[in-house]
């Protein structure tokens, strides 16, 4: 069984240097490969999993050495795998969900020539990605982590004929180098600490190190984690990230990669347990992130970037309970698991209704498209269902016990988080109704010609503007784009009840990550009462705004705040301001010292050795006798030095 | 001396020639030398009974058979544990067979047989009359621009006679460092200086220029040969002896019977000190370290292209093997005298030669002054005084010859209307035009440079890192900085190459024959493979180490 670990990266492996090597004689099949592939090792996958399912919970962990990679005295990196129960649910996740958004790439990417190449980047990620999760230690989960970083930058900026497209690339990629190097400073402190990387090593010793230490590794994993999972402050990267391809944004940027970073953490537990600032640090950054995320959702107007606004706000929860520690961990991976499937969905429905409306993302050149599109309809609502946390749903079975574990922190701090919990659900239930109200129901506003919008909107007027308007003419999408989506509505409806019912998901994680039960200071009914309370309020606002009322195919100007969070809150202007600005006065300063002190001395050496050079060089006077008399003087010093020597 | 002293040696003298012991010559031990000087008088006869026509081809071939099967039989004694255990010295106690000695033998062999193949080179100069010429004059002796000169073009005649001297003068390098008493190394220092004087005067293009330069480095080289030839016989005034051990012997003061005729000049240590010091200068002459550089550049310069690679990798390899084992085996108990004023002359050459190299516009110049600063190089691991030193010196010999005939073959391919364009103004663009060659010529000065990946980095880290433990740091951070300044002056070269826009009337690389393109391809090969996995290498130079005694 073992054996089969490495099975599950290589395929998709093999599939990403098949793709991208074989060149234009695989146009044709290459999207075939690639999905039967990604399939294979979801196939493996499903086979690792009934054999673990047929073995007790305590020997269920799998592990493969494959070969020593950089065996240096006392340093040692081996190229190991380590399957267990937590890695196992992230094989299952991104091999299943990464397969059905192969096969819905197929429709979606049908148009375009570069498919294969594209197809290769999906396979690639998938291996970056499975072998993040699987290795057995964190050097080489860094080589996944990276690999996951490469494939996104590639994916973002496939349409690098925009210029957005490659500038969100360029945006994705300096971002996460920021949380990258937290993480390979993390590394470095480990091997100084414990004089090894491998986790089992690393976190059975955790337990008897310094607090400071641990401290400041759990900081530097907790930046690799705001990093990959677009976390406060870290989270600028993700809305742009929407310019990749449809399924790049539903597979990478919102079901498994940006959910690293919750792995990370919850695989280091036993650091982060060991060190409660740091934990409360990440339950911090979960909390703000959660609001901000759902804050800049509601202020979209391109369907995409709403949703990517909720996938920051999802992992923000996500982060929360991780950052509970044991009464979390389980909830954040069970949460994770439920928003990949509906998350996923709803882009893939995203996708869809794009892909019915010439690729229009504005919102509000939308509406009343339920008529014409009935399975995306049906699948984006009960992924809209889901994840609101409609009760009975995937989203209220995780999100609720997140709720309740925040509340379950205690004191002051279990109140602040856990009410922000519940207020990031009002906003959730408000925001995402809005995107449901605004594109199935209402007018059917794309049956006008646009009107310039005023600039202050984010979303720029379409192109054609000034030619005859011919409405798009919405349709329902081809079978390999709805099938998965119902495959994903499936899970999204089903999945949290089966996990949740009898703490199945609970028994099943917890040898891993371990887990404790949380004591809220209200009882857990009162808690899902009032997250049902604040969806219902949610709704009930949206519905005010959108529902009853026509929605302007022009973005009014809004209130302040509105327009500081279609602006993303000012991200990009902070960012700017201080990082930027800061930067290059920085970059100036030292340009400065560098040309003046380093150049001048450089320089100046430079120029004095040339000189001599040139003076030297006279000596060299191609006359045979001067050169007889500097060797008869050279032998004379030599002769006059020897003597020198024995006489002193 | 007394009066019955004077009659002993008298009668001494007079015995019957009957009890003289014939010499024992081991020959096997001795074939390489053997082989090479043996193909040398073939190929004088060749020159003698051969008709023009075939002659190139049975030139050739001769040498090329000749030095393989030299460099066979250096194997076949390496092999044979000549090289470690059985070190032996041969011939009556004048030529070395051990570890240093095979290792350069070896080298020099390889050398030169790259070094043969640049020579037979005939399809880089225009045909002269129908005729493929090579890079020699039609016929050396004829005054150039003079009637019997252009009647001799006509004829299509071709100074075949270069193969034999290059044999002559490998087989003086061949003993040269193998040399164990004085009077051997003198023979062979001038057995291959002379024929080599004769090469550099025989240029087919410049050949004024190139006689210029025969003539510069004949009366130089005169000129080093008569302080060597005056410190050898200072030396034996000192020891009585002109065998190596012998005279380490008296310096170490261990010497047992003391011949009585000698025995008021011996162990005067003013004739030692002053002896040793001339001695080696000769040697410093041959290696070009300054201030007895000044013949280098002109003569690298003047040469024809080929001789200059040959001569800069082979003489080289030769002087610093003969220099080594003098330093190490006769003078070993010298070194508190002779370190001090070694470090000075390791200073001064790197520098000099790295400094002025600065300023060069002739690649052929460039490369001269390059040639000076490796030689510096080298000084600080033969400064180091341990077996570390001796192995890395000799791993760095090895290195450099590859890398400089490789070089200067490239050098032959760039040519213009005038023959071969040396100017570096021509080198701009090169690499837009042949990007390969100007590849290869980049790596090949990399390689001169140290970059990692190249030979010359593994050399000059040996030998740095000898020197270094050899308790001469100081040395080492000189000669880095050295190095550095080095760096620029490559590094130019390969900017112009691949950054600066082509002159329109530049020249074109010339396509060469396989003899060429072999050359230049074992020469990147071997500076590639010595600087990605050297540590064979290294080990058989470490092995190599031992000086027998």
């Amino acid at each position: 069984m073992e054996n089969l670990i490495a099975l599950l990266i290589a395929a998709p492996l093999l599939g990403a240097a098949v793709l991208l090597c074989g060149g234009r004689r695989l146009d044709a099949v290459g999207h075939w490969i690639g999905t039967v592939l990604a399939a294979a090792s979801f196939a493996v996958g499903v086979v690792l999993f009934t054999d673990m399912l047929g073995r007790s919970a305590e020997e269920r962990t799998l592990t493969r050495h494959l070969y020593s990679w950089i065996p240096v005295e006392g340093f040692r990196a081996d190229v190991a795998f380590h399957l267990d129960q937590l890695s196992m649910t992230f094989v299952l996740l991104i091999s299943g969900v990464g397969t059905l958004i192969h096969v819905y790439s197929i429709g979606y990417m049908e148009h375009d020539e570069r498919r294969r190449r594209f197809f290769g980047y999906l396979n690639l990620f998938l291996a970056a990605m499975l072998l993040l999760v699987l290795a057995d230690n964190y050097l080489l989960l860094y080589v996944g982590w990276e690999g996951v970083g490469l494939a996104s930058y590639l994916l973002i900026g496939f349409w690098q004929h925009k210029p957005s497209a490659a500038t969100a690339a360029k945006k994705a990629f300096l971002v996460n180098r920021v949380g990258d190097v937290g993480l390979s400073i993390a590394i470095m402190l480990m091997f100084t600490t414990f004089g090894t990387f491998a986790f089992g090593p690393v976190l059975a010793a955790a337990g008897d190190t310094g607090e400071g230490k641990l401290t400041a590794i759990a900081l530097m994993l907790l930046l690799a984690a705001c990093g990959k999972s677009a976390q406060v402050p870290l989270q600028s990267w993700l809305g742009d990230a929407m310019e990749g391809p449809t399924p790049v944004s539903a597979l990478i940027h919102a079901a498994t990669m940006v959910t690293a970073g919750v792995y990370l953490i919850v695989r280091s537990g036993a650091i982060f347990n060991a060190a409660p600032d740091a934990q409360l640090v990440v339950t911090v950054v979960g909390a703000v992130t959660l609001l901000f995320g759902a804050v800049v959702g509601c202020a979209k107007d391109d369907i995409k970037k709403a949703l990517a606004g909720s996938t920051m706000s999802q992992i923000g929860y996500m982060v929360l309970a991780a950052g509970l520690g044991p009464i979390g961990y389980v909830f954040a991976i069970m949460h994770l698991v439920t928003h990949g499937f509906f998350k996923a969905g709803l882009f893939l429905g995203a996708g869809s209704v794009m892909h019915g409306m010439n690729d229009e993302v504005d919102m509000r050149r939308y509406g009343g498209l339920r008529k014409y599109m009935p399975v995306t309809f049906v699948t984006f609502g009960l992924g809209y269902l889901a994840i609101i946390g409609f009760p009975g749903l995937s989203g209220f079975f995780s999100k609720d016990k997140i709720i309740e574990a925040a509340f379950a922190k205690g004191g002051a701090e279990g109140w602040i988080l856990g009410g922000a919990a519940l207020l990031g659900a009002a906003i959730t239930a408000y925001y995402m109704t809005r995107v449901m109200l605004m594109t199935f129901f209402g007018e059917e506003r794309w049956r006008d010609a646009p009107t310039p919008s005023p600039a202050e909107s984010d979303v720029e007027p379409a192109a054609e503007t000034r030619g005859e308007y011919t409405p798009p003419h919405p349709h329902e999408s081809p079978s390999s784009m709805t099938i998965p989506m119902i495959v994903l509505a499936f899970g999204s409806v089903f999945a949290g009840a089966f996990f949740g019912i009898g703490d199945r998901f609970l028994h099943w994680l917890e040898p891993v990550t371990g887990h404790a039960h949380g004591h809220p200071p209200v009882s857990a009914l009162t808690v899902t009462l009032s997250t049902v309370v604040v969806l219902i309020v949610g709704v009930a606002i949206a519905w005010a705004q959108y529902g009853r009322r026509p929605v302007p195919a022009v973005a009014p100007r809004g209130s302040l705040l509105t327009r500081a969070a279609r602006r993303d809150l000012l991200q990009d202007d902070f960012n700017h301001v201080v990082l930027v600005r800061g930067g290059e006065h920085l970059t100036r300063s030292l340009v400065y010292v560098d040309h003046t002190l380093v150049d001048g001395v450089v320089n100046g050496t430079a120029a004095s050795v040339g000189g001599l050079s040139g003076r030297l060089r006279k000596l060299q006077n191609g006359y045979a006798r001067s050169y007889a008399v500097s060797m008869f003087g050279g032998a004379a010093v030599l002769v006059a030095a020897t003597l020198l020597m024995r006489a002193v | 001396m007394s009066a019955p002293a004077v009659h002993s040696l008298w009668t001494t003298a007079a015995d019957p020639i009957s009890k003289i012991d014939a010499p024992k010559i081991e020959y096997g031990q001795l074939s390489p030398t053997l082989i090479v000087i043996g193909a040398a008088v073939v190929g004088v006869l060749v020159e003698a009974f051969v008709p023009r026509r075939s002659r190139y081809y049975v030139q050739v071939f001769v040498s090329v058979v000749a030095l393989a099967a030299a460099f066979a039989a250096v194997v076949a004694l390496a092999a044979g544990g000549y090289g470690t255990t059985r070190a032996h010295i041969a011939a009556m106690g004048a030529v070395a067979v051990d570890g240093p000695a095979l290792f350069l033998q070896g080298t020099i062999l390889l050398a030169a047989l790259l070094g043969v193949f640049t020579f037979a080179e005939r399809r880089l100069d225009p045909e002269a009359h129908g005729n493929r010429v090579d890079s020699f004059a039609a016929q050396a002796a004829s005054v150039p621009g003079s009637d019997s000169e252009k009647a001799a073009v006509r004829a299509g005649f071709t100074t075949t006679e270069v193969f034999p001297l290059l044999l002559f003068a490998v087989g003086g390098m061949l003993i040269f460092p193998a040399a164990n008493d004085l009077l051997t190394l003198f023979v062979a220092l001038e057995v291959f200086s002379l024929p080599l004087y004769l090469l550099c005067a025989v240029a087919r293009r410049k050949r004024l220029m190139s006689q210029e330069a025969a003539v510069k480095y004949f009366l130089l080289g005169a000129f080093a040969s008569a302080f060597t030839l005056f410190g050898i016989a200072l030396l034996y005034g000192y020891a009585g002896s002109v065998s190596y051990a012998r005279i380490a012997q008296v310096v170490d003061g261990s010497v047992q019977n003391v011949d009585p005729a000698l025995a008021g000049t011996m162990g005067n240590d003013a004739l030692l000190l002053v002896g040793a010091a001339l001695t080696v200068m000769g040697l410093l002459f041959k290696v070009g370290a300054v201030p007895f550089h000044m013949w280098t550049p002109d003569v690298y310069q003047g040469a024809p292209t080929p001789v200059t690679g040959f001569m800069a990798a082979a003489t080289k390899v030769a002087a610093f093997g003969a220099l080594l084992r003098l330093l190490y085996v006769v003078l070993p108990g010298l070194r508190w005298d002779w370190r001090p004023v070694m470090w000075a002359v390791a200073v001064v050459t790197m520098l000099g030669g790295a400094i002025v190299a600065i300023t060069q516009t002739d690649i052929k110049r460039l490369l001269a002054y390059s040639s000076i600063a490796h030689a510096g190089f080298i000084l600080a691991g033969v400064i180091a005084t341990s077996a570390e030193g001796i192995s890395s010196v000799l791993f760095y010999l090895g290195a450099y010859s590859f890398v400089t005939i490789g070089a200067f073959a490239v050098v032959t391919l760039v040519r213009d209307a005038g023959g071969e364009a040396t100017h570096l103004s021509k080198w701009a663009g090169l690499g837009r035009r042949s990007p390969l060659v100007a590849a290869v010529f980049a790596v090949f000065l990399l390689a001169f440079a140290g970059i990692p990946l190249t030979s010359g980095f593994a050399g000059k880290f040996a030998v740095f890192k000898a020197a270094a433990q050899g308790g001469a740091g100081a040395l080492v951070v000189v000669g880095v900085i050295a190095s550095a300044v080095a760096a620029f002056f490559y590094i130019r070269v390969i900017v112009l190459m691949f950054f600066s826009e082509p002159r329109p009337e530049g020249p074109t690389v010339a396509v060469p024959s396989p003899l060429t393109m072999t050359a230049i391809a074992v020469g990147v090969a071997v500076t590639v493979v010595l600087g990605v996995a050297p540590q064979y290498f290294l080990d058989l130079a470490g092995q190599a180490s031992v000086f027998v005694r």
